[in-house]
């Protein structure tokens, strides 16, 4: 405590030293004075003796000081005092400031929340997602999954691998709900033993659960999630051992998952186990996704080696039924191609935020280069005082040092606000939630992200102060001093570093406006692709899934859809209604497999997968997918069980030459199938998205010969999507009248995943749109700053060259050859920075090349248009000051002197 | 007359006089006579040299106030000859058993100075 102590005593001490000083000089007079000097002749003497006193008093206080740190905080307290002077000047810095850090800090937290930050498990380092790459077979291993796990596969790996601590496997689901409220569709993930010890999240009450609850015979069990816990039952912790109703089954609840915990990156309500019936499982059935936790210190490519291996072993193991190959999966040439879960969970959303970051850097380079300008401009006026200050013996570091003082403690304000600007603009961010965006309750303003902002205040600080402290440090004081004297215009040299910075600006400026338009051809792209549907805003979709339980004969499905479907059309307005396995982009794809067509032979002797779908008559109709030849099915075609398919345009191309020429042929599943006629061929339809090719489909009828068992047994799909037709799609009234609908045929049928097509069409097109949308705010902002800083550049040149002006007009100049001077300056200053920048964007545009569709990196429209663009704007930007410049009187100028 | 002072560097206490220390020693001893204010120091130093040294007031006031924060001297409140006020420095006991310390090593410094200087008349 005694530095505290001296801190307070230390202006008795800084009185003390003065009044010797005083009494050292007086004394000193005095004897000069009995030497017979004037009283004023001794006193100058005696001072002049003595030498510089503010120095000398200065030099004996800082004995008591921490020199360093307290000059700097003199220094901040005069940075403060001099913004508090000019609140504009400041006002436009740190506004400037606090979009470009808090825009930084924004995109870095979802950056840091989605790609940065290990997964919300314990060990998450640890986990795989079992992924294996099958090229050999079709559509069913796809970009986004992969092949999938059979539960065949899960028996052999699980019980014989050498690398995991544990693994499981699980499929996402529907359930309805019954008992508790309102019937209700929940979310429910299907889980194999070994998940929820591969996540190893404890439960917040209740049991996991046990290898007791994946017995298909023993007791039936159900955890639930922390929301539906919530939801449903408040909370109440009694509800362990109570008894739900899931999809008409009577389930114990054994336990609650806690708050935030996701399988994977699903929400979910229910946990139902999966209870596989070990005689039952074939070979094939890869609809799993496979999670497993690696031993300690276990390589991914030992453990690839490791099940690679057991590829082998599981097709010795299982079949797909008497008179089958087992070794049939070698032509798909499976290998497994394990990765960590985290990269699973991020997918390919890592290369957009990369490059959003990327933007809203430079949109912060832009930031700082606009600041520097304004500090130059500033530190400009205050020339003549440090020149001053360098006659008198300022240190170069010194100067700068207070220069950059000033400029970080702007950089630091700036980020304070920044933090607000980042808040807000996460809400917003998260309210408007990018369906695509993963981990999207995961992004926060955290520590990490507050050590980014404050990393980016100083070092934004430091950059763009260096520019002026470089420029102003340099100072020689005999050359400055004179030069603001009547000297006609400012040197060259002092216009140099503020047009090398507009220059610097308008080529970062063209970089963002070039990707963002590119990204918004893209958009126009995908927006005039023809999905293979049509009017999609009056097409209502819902899913209603009917479970064994509630009705087990598969011909009362059919029934009961049919009765659905004829109250739906009942419904006043409504033109057409239809359903289906699945309707497009909603990335269900409810079959894969085998086709022949009739007389034509394959290449090592089986043919390609094609994707399945199953349709309703009226469904093509109700989604607007024209009928290209042949015609529709009818329910007879149905109840009659006739071996009639319907397929795409392009498989009827790739079949037979043309649409007209595929009706009547044939085609079957498996060389002991029966022969199915082809009735219609329909419009190929995008079903994985609008950037994706449309793939070959075959429609099967919604009732149907089940393909997959020995003797003939009639199956019919339980879950299927409704699409309804009308102009009053997605109104509440429409919706309610849509219930009625469905209730009057079964009360127990929940609806969920209720959207208009055009919901579903719009979330598909999100990630573009998510993409276009960051890269236009960011054009944006980099326009306008980039034409404030032209502004700014120009016009104070005309504010320095006013008495050149005065003289040129008094000369006789004409007022327009005086304005094209000044806007042919800042045209060339653009001209310059547009040929930078260009070069820059060509080469940077293909890094952006996956995130484009049915456009070149260097569309010549986009790099013809946006230096037009930029030219004509920094035009306007420069006729402003040079109108004025025009406008000055030349008595006015030369008077002002 | 030489200068005992070279102009102190403000940032390099290590050259603020010609060898460490000689300044405090000799305002320490002076002090050690009796407590003086500033001004009579100098003239002191002056007088008791016979003109051969002069203190530099540069110097001499950091000097004084970082032997004051040391704890070697003490300052007071008093006046000067003229009745004027003023501060007199007087040594405190840990100033004079500094003070003994110092002018051991410095006589010690001479001695080896002197026979230096005495090899190379040789």
């Amino acid at each position: 405590m005694e530095w505290l102590a001296q801190f307070f005593s230390r202006r008795r001490r800084y009185e003390d030293i003065s009044i010797s000083v005083q009494e050292h000089i007086e004394e000193r007079t005095e004897e000069l004075m009995a030497d017979g000097m004037s009283r004023k002749q001794a006193g100058q003497m005696a001072r002049r003796e003595f030498g510089n006193v503010t120095l000398l008093e200065e030099r004996s206080r800082e004995v008591w000081q921490w020199p360093a740190f307290e000059s700097v905080l003199a220094d901040l307290k005069f940075a403060f005092r001099r913004l508090g002077k000019s609140p504009g000047f400041a006002a436009t810095v740190l506004l400037t400031l606090a979009i470009g850090i808090g825009a930084n800090t924004t995109v870095f937290s979802v950056v840091n929340g989605v790609l940065l930050k290990p997964l919300p498990y314990p060990d998450s380092g640890q986990l795989v997602s079992l992924w294996f790459n099958a090229p050999g077979a079709g559509g069913l291993a796809n970009f986004s999954s992969g092949l999938q796990l059979s539960a065949s596969m899960y028996f052999t790996f699980s019980e014989q691998n050498r690398s995991f601590l544990s693994m499981g496997i699980w499929t996402p689901s529907n359930a309805s709900v019954t008992g508790v409220a309102e019937p209700e569709q929940v979310r429910t993930e299907m889980l194999s033993d070994g998940v929820l010890q591969t996540l190893d999240v404890p439960p917040a009450a209740g049991r996991w659960f046990a290898q007791a609850d994946q017995d298909p015979h023993g007791g039936k069990t159900v955890m639930l999630s922390y929301g539906y816990w919530q939801r449903r039952f408040g909370g109440d912790r009694k509800v362990i051992g109570r008894a739900i109703q899931v999809d008409a089954q009577s389930r114990e609840i054994v336990g609650v998952m806690p708050r935030g915990f996701r399988l994977v990156d699903r929400d979910f309500d229910l946990l139902v186990p999966l209870a596989l019936e070990r005689a039952n499982q074939k070979l094939a059935g890869f609809g799993y996704y496979g999670i497993a936790r690696l031993k300690p210190g276990m390589p991914l490519a030992q453990a690839d080696a490791d099940i690679a291996r057991l590829i082998a072993v599981w097709m010795d193991s299982w079949s797909n039924g008497p008179g089958t190959n087992p070794h049939y999966y070698e032509t798909w040439r499976i290998t497994p191609a394990f990765r960590s879960l985290k990269q699973l969970v991020i997918g390919s959303i890592g290369g957009v935020l990369w490059v959003v970051m990327a933007t809203v850097g430079l949109v912060m380079l832009i930031v700082c280069t606009n600041v520097a300008n304004l500090l130059l401009v500033r530190a400009e006026s205050r020339h003549q005082e440090l020149s001053i200050r360098a006659a008198l013996g300022a240190g170069r570091m010194r100067i700068a040092r207070e220069l950059l003082i000033e400029s970080v403690s702007l950089g630091l304000l700036g980020g304070v606000i920044a933090v607000g600007v980042a808040f807000a603009g996460l809400r917003l961010l998260v309210a408007s939630g990018p369906a695509d965006l993963p981990r999207l309750s995961e992004i926060s303003l955290d520590a990490r992200s507050l050590g980014f902002t404050l990393a980016l205040s100083v070092l934004s600080g430091l950059l763009f102060g260096s520019i002026s402290a470089l420029r102003y440090a340099r100072t020689q004081g005999s050359a400055t001093l004179g030069s603001t004297t009547r000297t006609a215009s400012e040197g060259r040299a002092r216009q140099r570093s503020r047009n090398v910075l507009v220059t610097a600006q308008v080529s970062m400026a063209l970089i963002l406006l070039v990707s963002a338009v590119l990204m918004i051809r893209t958009f126009a792209a995908l927006r005039n692709v023809e999905p293979g549907f049509a009017d999609p805003q009056h097409v209502q979709t819902m899913h209603i899934w009917i479970p064994d339980l509630l009705i087990s004969d598969p011909q009362t499905v059919t029934h009961v859809q049919n009765n659905i479907t004829d109250k739906l059309a009942a419904i006043p307005g409504v033109t057409s209604v239809g359903f289906a396995g699945a309707v497009p982009m909603e990335n269900v794809d409810p079959n894969w497999d085998e086709i022949r067509v009739e007389g034509k032979s394959y290449e090592g002797g089986e043919p390609p997968l094609r994707l399945f779908n199953f349709v309703s008559p009226a469904y093509f109709n109700a989604m607007g997918t024209r009928l290209v030849a042949g015609r529709d099915f009818t329910w007879t075609d149905n109840y009659d069980l006739r071996p009639r398919v319907i397929v795409s345009e392009n498989f009827a191309r790739e079949s037979w030459g043309s649409a007209s020429a595929a009706v009547g042929e044939r085609l079957r599943q498996f060389s002991n199938s029966p022969w199915q006629e082809v009735i219609g061929v329909v419009e190929d339809v995008r079903v994985h998205g609008v950037d994706e090719k449309a793939p070959a489909i075959i429609y099967w009828p919604a009732m149907l010969h089940d393909p997959y068992t020995a003797k003939p047994t009639i199956d019919a799909p339980r879950f299927v999507t409704f699409a309804i037709r009308s102009n009053r799609a997605g109104t509440e009234s429409f919706l309610k009248r849509v219930q009625q609908a469905v209730w009057s045929v079964n009360a127990s049928l929940p609806l969920a995943s209720v959207n208009t097509m055009q919901e579903i069409y719009s979330q598909s097109l999100e990630r573009t749109s998510f993409t276009l949308v960051m890269l236009a705010i960011a054009g944006a902002m980099a326009l306008a700053l980039s034409l404030i800083g032209v502004y700014g550049v120009i016009s104070y040149a005309v504010s320095q060259r006013t008495r050149e002006i005065g003289i040129r007009l008094a000369l006789g100049a004409q007022k327009g050859v005086l304005r094209w001077m000044f806007v042919r300056s800042a045209l060339v200053l653009t001209g310059i920075g547009v040929v930078i920048g260009l070069g820059a964007a060509a080469a940077l545009m293909s890094l952006m090349k996956t995130l484009l569709f049915g456009i070149s990196p260097l569309d010549p429209l986009t790099f013809l248009a946006v230096p037009l663009m930029l030219a004509i704007a920094a035009a306007l930007a420069s006729y402003l000051p040079a109108r004025r410049a025009a406008r000055i009187d030349p008595v006015e100028a030369l008077r002002a002197e | 007359m030489s200068n005992l002072e070279c102009v102190p560097m403000a940032n390099n206490p290590e050259h603020r006089d010609l060898f460490p220390g000689a300044l405090e020693v000799m305002i320490l001893q002076s002090l050690r006579l009796k407590p003086m204010h500033g001004y009579a120091l100098v003239k002191h130093i002056k007088q008791v040299s016979d003109d051969l040294l002069q203190v530099e007031e540069g110097s001499l006031y950091p000097a004084l106030q970082r032997m004051l924060k040391e704890g070697w001297l003490e300052a007071e409140t008093g006046t000067s000859a003229k009745g004027r006020p003023t501060r007199i420095y007087r040594l405190t006991d840990a100033g004079i058993r500094h003070l003994e310390k110092e002018v051991i090593s410095v006589e010690k410094m001479f001695a080896g100075i002197t026979r230096v200087l005495a090899v190379a008349k040789v």
